[in-house]
This record gives C-alpha cells, structure tokens and sequence, in this order.
C-alpha cells in the first residue's frame, strides 16, 4: 500500500517475513537525466541505512533496517507505528506541546554531537509512538558533518517547517527545542548554532545584500 | 489568458511602477484586472552585472518617457488615475528609492492615495491574474530571487528558498565567466539554454539540496573550474550546471508540492523562460495532479503591471501607505506581508 509519494522516494506499508514494514523506494524521476538519477538514487539507498545506524549510536531512535537492495534503490525496513508529529502539534495541550518539543530538541542535539545531519527535519519526520517515544525518520537527505554551517541549516529547516505548518505555536516551539538542543550540544555549540541561523537568514535574500 | 485589453468605460484605474533591479516598468489596470498598459525599459550594463547606482541613474533618465508611453497605450489622462502602487522592496537600495521618489511625487500630484507593494508577492498575484490560478505553489526564479511560497493563513509562507545566491545569479555569472556576450534584450540564461541544447555529456557537479532549500554557490564555483581547467567543451559545462540547477529545483519544488498538496504549480521569475526547467517542472506538476501554470514571458519579468495589481488588490482591501511610511525595504520578506485580499 502506498503511504506517502514524496519528492525524493515512494513509501510503501507492505508485509515482509511477517514483519509489518516500510518499503522505500526511489523510483525513477522521469525529469532528471537517467544518469544523474541513477547516481543520486543509488547513492543515497547506500547513505541513508549508514547514516541510520549511526544515529542509534548516537541514542536517537530510528527504524530498524532489513534490507538494502542497491538495483532497485530500495530499502526495507521497520515500521514504526505511531503519529507525525505534523498531525498532532497543533491539537495537543501547551503542557504536551513542550514535553514533545524538549524531546525532538533533545534528539537533534544527540544526532549533532555524533556528528549527523538530518537534513529534512520537518514535523512530518517525527514521529511519536504510542508509547510515547519519539522516532526520528527519513534520512535520505541526511549528511555526516560537524560544520556550523551544516548544523545551523538544519536548525533553520526546522524553524522553517515549525514557522510554515505550525505559525500559531512555532515561536514557543522553537524556543523550547533549542533550550533542550543546547543542553545537550552545551551552551557555547548552541549559541554558535543560533548566530549561524540568524546568518543564515539575512543570507540569500537579494543580490545588493551580500 | 488575458491579455492587453482596451479600457472599459467607467472604470477606476492604478498606476504601478516597478523598479527594484534592472528594470524601470510603468503598468496600468482597471480595478477590475484589465491590464492596459505594461511598459518597460531595461538597463543594460556595459559590462558586469547591475551596479545599482548605474541602474537607479537609468530608472531616472527613463522615468518620465516610460510614465508617457504607458498613459499613451492605455489610452487615459493622468486625472483618472485612482491610485499609485510602487515596489516598496526588495531589492536595490538606489533603484528602489528612484521608483518610490516618481511614485510619492505622482500621488502627490494627483492626490490620490500611494499603496507599497512587495515585489515577490506581485509576482505571484500577477501569475494569478494571468495564468488564472487560484491557489497555487510558486517557484519564482529570477536573477535576485530564488523562492518556493504557497498562502497559509493570511500570508505567502516561504517553503522553501536558496541559501546562498539565486539560481538567475549563478547562470548569469557563469555565462559572463565564459565570456558570453548578450545582444540586447537577450537574456544571459537564454544563451546558456542554447549551448546546454548541444551539450551531450553530463559532466559531475554538486548536488545542493537541504530539505526544501537549495545552494547554488559551490556548484557555481566547480562549473568555474571546469571551465578555467580548459578539457571540456563549454556546451558540456553549460548542460551540466543547467541540468543539476533544474534538476535540485525541481526536486525541491516537487516535496513542497508533496507537503502542501496544491492544485497548482504556478512558474514565474525570468529563469522560469527556460524550456527545459518548464518541461521538469511539467512532469512532477502531473505526477501530483497539480495544474502547471507557466507565467508568460512579459508577466513573469519584473513589471509595472504585477505592481499595479497587488496595489489594487492590498488597496480594495483599505489598505494604503502613507507617504511618511513609503520608505523603501530593501530586505522586505515575502512572508511579513499581511496579504488580507487572498481566499475570500
């Protein structure tokens, strides 16, 4: 069963060995040149298993994976039953909203201590089970970095898809993720984070401006 | 589509001027979004990009012969005129200021009211206008701008935007890099687009996607070097950059269709004039049952028109700027525009 058609893969809730999983499929996109689908494909089939392991050594939750099938730009792996994130922020009690946002602030700043951008962190990619664990999913854009740089563009997505999909809580929101995220990262790592975001916003906006 | 229309009688009409880069524009509109006039005199540089100084010197030379001509094809006198828009930003601090200081002193003149009007948002309303969409994902690609915008509550959200320069930006550098002379009113782009038609080999450059946002400096930087290290052939370059550019934009523009499923995918900006990233953009639009609508080429450059539109639309709505507040914003975001006209 198709779940989820997504700009980069297919995401299939499918049965496999008795195990309720997810097939996610990187199907080929007809706009981009076949040879430079292929190696995006392939490249990041192979990447994102890799980078998913490392972030359970980083303690951040993330699906299991069964198997990884490189000629058909396919991975198999768990799936984690649970709500995104997305559907629920808006509709929880200020007192939820903030116990779940100091866990995925946690969360990211475990992934950047070990080295790991998500590179797609949006409420859409969170997601909480039922018992009340928050899984972080989707890595197909992630990357191993310890830049500012890379850091501070993650941190800005998640401002931005907190600032698009939940404008009415996305200020308080963000506030507690970086309180948490800090503790984590520590103070300074997350004030170096912080000045990177705010550099990063005045970036990019005209030409006259750089 | 509509078109350039004649009057109709009885009507009220605004005057829009648009001058936040290269372009100094003068459009005219009924109330009712018939577009009369749309005049625009571009800037050419003799070399290098825009020196906004050199262009805002321009935008003043021309000013008065561009206000007459509009006047002229739309066929009115300057006492019908109900009200004045201008592009309050952003963009060039001196080009900027140029338009407001023609726009301030025609308000004054007529006594009618003055309405500030973001350009990025004019683009979009002017897309509307034209291509009939109502409520639709943009990519707007230009040489300043490079932004993924759909409307949730009351404002244009930004999903998605560049973090470094614009994708117009990294072209036109490249193409000037490779010495590739424009005859006037040939867009730099325009000339890539040919020689990437007989480009053949896909040469390997950086990808840059994050999320929603895209980076177009480092794959400007590597297109630069495989230039001056002289084995390729300049076609190869040219349809390689064009090839991952288009291709990172339209992946891009493809998850935040995915994320907020609308049922159109409006395309506007002047690197929007390119076949090829329209073709891209045309399958994806498919794939998620949304209705591709490409801004024709004069509605989709900067102009006086769009300008004049979302005046009208922010002025139906009580909205007006007082001339003490018209100062120009030269980093005015898409997303700080209260936008009360859209969705009823």
């Amino acid at each position: 069963m198709l779940l989820k058609k997504g700009a980069e893969a297919n995401l299939y809730l499918d049965e496999w060995h008795g195990l309720k999983v997810i097939m996610k499929r990187r199907l080929p996109k007809a706009y981009r040149l076949s040879t430079l689908d292929d190696a995006i494909r392939i490249h990041r089939t192979v990447h994102e298993p890799q980078i998913i392991h490392r972030a359970k050594e980083a303690g951040v939750p993330t699906p299991t994976i069964y198997l990884v099938d490189i000629d058909d730009a396919n991975i198999i792996m768990e799936f984690i039953e649970g709500k995104q994130v997305k559907q629920i922020l808006n509709d929880i009690s200020q007192v939820e909203r903030t116990d779940l946002c100091h866990r995925i602030g946690i969360l990211i700043g475990r992934l950047h201590n070990h080295g790991i951008v998500h590179g797609d962190l949006t409420t859409s990619n969170m997601i909480l089970t039922s018992y009340g664990r928050v899984f972080l999913v989707d890595f197909g854009l992630s990357e191993q970095s310890n830049e500012v740089e890379a850091r501070g563009v993650d941190l800005h997505l998640m401002k931005r898809a907190l600032q698009s999909t939940h404008y009415r809580y996305a200020k308080e929101c963000l506030e507690v993720v970086m309180a948490s995220y800090s503790e984590v990262v520590g103070k300074e790592a997350a004030e170096d984070v912080l000045k990177k975001i705010q550099e990063i916003e005045r970036r990019g906006r005209y030409v006259s401006e750089r | 589509m509509r078109a350039l229309t004649t009057r109709s009688k009885a009507d009220s009409y605004c005057l829009g001027i648009e001058s936040t880069a290269d372009d100094f524009s003068v459009g005219i509109l009924s109330f009712q979004g018939e577009i009369l006039a749309n005049e625009t005199s571009m800037f050419m540089p003799k070399t290098g990009g825009i020196h906004p100084r050199e262009a805002a010197r321009h935008h003043a030379e021309v000013a008065g012969k561009t206000l007459g001509e509009a006047l002229r094809k739309a066929g009115i006198q300057p006492h019908e005129i109900r009200m004045i828009a201008f592009s309050q930003g952003p963009g060039l601090g001196p080009c900027l200021r140029t338009g407001a200081t023609a726009a301030r002193a025609l308000a004054s003149y007529l006594h009618v009211p003055l309405v500030g009007v973001n350009h990025c948002v004019a683009h979009i309303e002017i897309g509307k206008l034209v291509t009939g969409a109502k409520d639709p994902l943009t990519l707007y690609v230009s040489g300043g701008n490079t932004i993924i915008a759909a409307f949730e509550a009351k404002r244009y959200r930004i999903f998605g935007e560049t973090l470094d320069i614009a994708v117009g930006n990294c072209l036109d550098v490249f193409a000037r890099e490779a010495g590739l002379r424009q005859k006037v009113g040939e867009p730099l782009g325009a000339l890539v687009e040919k020689l990437s038609a007989k480009g053949q080999n896909l040469i390997s450059l950086p990808y840059s996607v994050k999320g929603m946002d895209l980076s177009f400096s480092g794959l400007l930087t590597a297109a630069m070097n495989l230039l001056r290290n002289g084995n390729y052939r300049l076609e190869d370059v040219c349809y390689s950059l064009q090839e991952v550019t288009f291709s990172m934009l339209t992946e891009v523009t493809e998850r935040a269709l995915a994320h907020t499923k609308k049922p159109e995918l409006l395309l506007t900006g002047g690197v929007g004039a390119n076949r090829r990233l329209q073709s891209m953009l045309e399958t994806i639009a498919k794939e998620h049952n949304a209705r591709f609508c490409a801004v024709p080429k004069q509605f989709a450059l900067d102009n006086g028109a769009m300008i004049a539109w979302t005046g009208v639309l922010a002025f139906q709505r009580g909205l007006s700027t007082p001339i003490e507040k018209s100062f120009v914003k030269l980093k005015w975001r898409l997303d700080e525009v209260y936008a009360p006209w859209v969705g009823g």
